[in-house]
């Protein structure tokens, strides 16, 4: 087992409805992944149950070989809506995550405002979410989780809210971060392009109940650059991916 | 009609042959705004409107001034409960019980509401119980709460907590209850326990809402005070009420009315105004 993260015969049903699974699926330290699908085919499922905050019916899930208890630190997870807290600053809602760490108030903060320059804010710590855009947002939101280093970065349709300009470039940002800062990302989304312009890997799961249906690999050199995206391979595999999703099962 | 002309049309009554009608212009649209110069000038306007109307109906010799007493005459009465103290005293007395009952309420009423908001156990204990005490009117306490405390301070003090403690714990537990759901994930996920999550987000979340709950049943308690007044005290705005009544001093009453008026209004405002400065990011517009 070289993977970090395993997911093993997981299975997830809602009273006699099986919404998952058996799932079995690994994650590579450093491996950005993408996890594309009908809509209701129970991949945001599979990310709550890898973050820790939906129990699964059956199978399991490790970590570095531990089996996983909740929620944890050593898993950041980014959501699909906006979950910044209205009552604190970009920078009062990066330092609130950093608080269970052992550092000065000054430190904290300090460190707070490196992690927004990180996700191109600077200039804007002292502004509520209110007064952020959605992608803004979405990039304090990105800031949070990477805050306290976990090494399992899980997004839910991170983009999912944010218009198709906005998207683009958030996808530009986090590949980049990703590609100077290495960490192993699970991604959910339902945009195609989205998930091959960022990932190593691409699952395509099948609807009710959710499956693997395809594991493909993202035949893109790194670092990835916006032209990719009209490349023979990239069109490729986005029709090759599009069909997986949308062909019924047999 | 705008429909196209076929041959029935001809044996139509000749007004259908007229310009096809169109629609009017709106003049006004649901929901449509308004300066906050022209809303305050619109307000200050009803309250002469009422004065005026006040005015000529006692001018006019058709009511007894017994019973409705003058605008001028309510204002002299005023001016000398004011100058001779006993307005400051009632009102002291008044306020001073409200502010124990309230507060007591309050202090039991989040906690409780908080825990009835986050746990579906204690809301099916607890919730289902105090709607049900909630709808047991007030005055029917009164006398109740006389046998069994007497009529001092307590019994006002008791009064108040119950016309506003059950209410508080509803309301703060749907309060509660309406903080997102992602809110308590995020905390989850940074690895909180559940005593932070409930005080470092949910309470913080749900505060401006908390707020507002108890601005509004702050506002009751003046009514609930002055109803335990009425009944049994010796001192209040309720108690100088039933004392003019016995006196047929209508002005008395009216002048005290108007005091009731603008207090409640004047906490309202006062706990806009606090709920705004402590909440100022609800405000906040891109």
């Amino acid at each position: 087992m070289s993977g970090l993260v395993h997911v093993d015969s997981l299975t997830k049903s809602f009273g006699s409805v099986e919404a998952l699974g058996p799932i079995d699926l690994a994650l590579t330290e450093n491996e950005f992944v993408s996890v594309v699908g009908a809509s209701g085919c129970g991949k945001s499922t599979l990310l709550s149950i890898i973050a820790g905050l939906t129990e699964a019916t059956t199978g399991d899930v490790t970590v570095d070989g531990t089996p996983i208890d909740g929620p944890g630190r050593d898993r950041g997870v980014v959501f699909q809506g906006f979950t910044l807290f209205p009552w604190l600053t970009a920078q009062g809602n990066v330092e609130f995550a950093l608080e269970n760490e052992r550092m000065s108030k000054k430190e904290r903060a300090a460190y707070a405002r490196e992690q927004l320059a990180l996700v191109g804010l600077s200039g804007f710590e002292d502004h509520f979410p209110a007064q952020l855009s959605g992608g803004m947002q979405q990039r304090v939101a990105i800031a949070r989780s990477l805050s306290y280093r976990p090494r399992i970065l899980l997004m839910d349709e991170p983009f999912g809210a944010l218009d198709a300009l906005t998207r683009r470039d958030m996808q530009s940002l986090l590949t980049r971060i990703w590609e100077q800062h290495k960490l192993t990302v699970l991604m959910i989304t339902h945009d195609i392009e989205e998930a091959i312009f960022t990932s190593d890997r691409v699952i395509v799961m099948t609807p009710r109940p959710g499956r693997v249906r395809a594991d493909l690999r993202v035949p893109l050199a790194r670092p990835r650059a916006a032209e990719m995206t009209t490349s023979p391979e990239f069109r490729g595999m986005f029709a090759e991916i599009l069909e997986l999703v949308h062909e019924k099962v047999a | 009609m705008t429909l196209p002309s076929t041959g029935t049309d001809a044996l139509a009554p000749a007004t259908t042959t007229t310009a096809p009608r169109r629609p009017r212009r709106r003049r006004y649209r649901i929901g449509q705004s308004m300066t906050r110069r022209r809303y305050v000038a619109t307000a200050v306007i009803s309250f002469v409107v009422l004065l005026i109307l006040w005015a000529l109906v006692s001018a006019a010799g058709v009511t007894n001034p017994r019973f409705l007493p003058s605008p001028l005459q309510v204002a002299v009465t005023l001016g000398e409960q004011v100058a001779n103290g006993q307005l400051l005293a009632d009102l002291g007395a008044s306020t001073y019980r409200i502010l124990v009952g309230f507060l007591l309420a309050t202090v039991l009423a989040v906690p409780i509401g908080a825990i009835v908001g986050i746990s579906a156990r204690v809301e099916a204990a607890v919730q289902p119980l105090v709607d049900f005490i909630r709808y047991m009117p007030v005055v029917a306490f009164v006398p109740l709460t006389i046998l069994w405390i007497g009529v001092g301070e307590e019994q006002k003090w008791l009064i108040i907590f119950l016309g506003t403690f059950f209410q508080q714990v509803l309301m703060v537990a749907d309060a509660v209850r309406s903080v997102p759901r992602s809110f308590i994930d995020v905390g989850e996920t940074l690895g909180l326990s559940n005593g932070r999550i409930l005080s470092r987000i949910v309470l913080r979340a749900s505060a401006p809402r908390i707020w507002d709950a108890l601005r509004i049943t702050l506002g009751w308690a003046w009514t609930w005070i002055v109803l335990a007044e009425l009944v049994a005290a010796t001192t209040g705005l309720g108690y100088r009420i039933v004392l003019a009544q016995r006196f047929l001093q209508t002005d008395l009453i009216f002048a005290y009315l108007i005091v009731l008026g603008i207090l409640g209004l004047v906490t309202d405002v006062l706990m806009r105004l606090i709920g705004r400065a402590l909440f100022r990011y609800e405000r906040i517009r891109r």
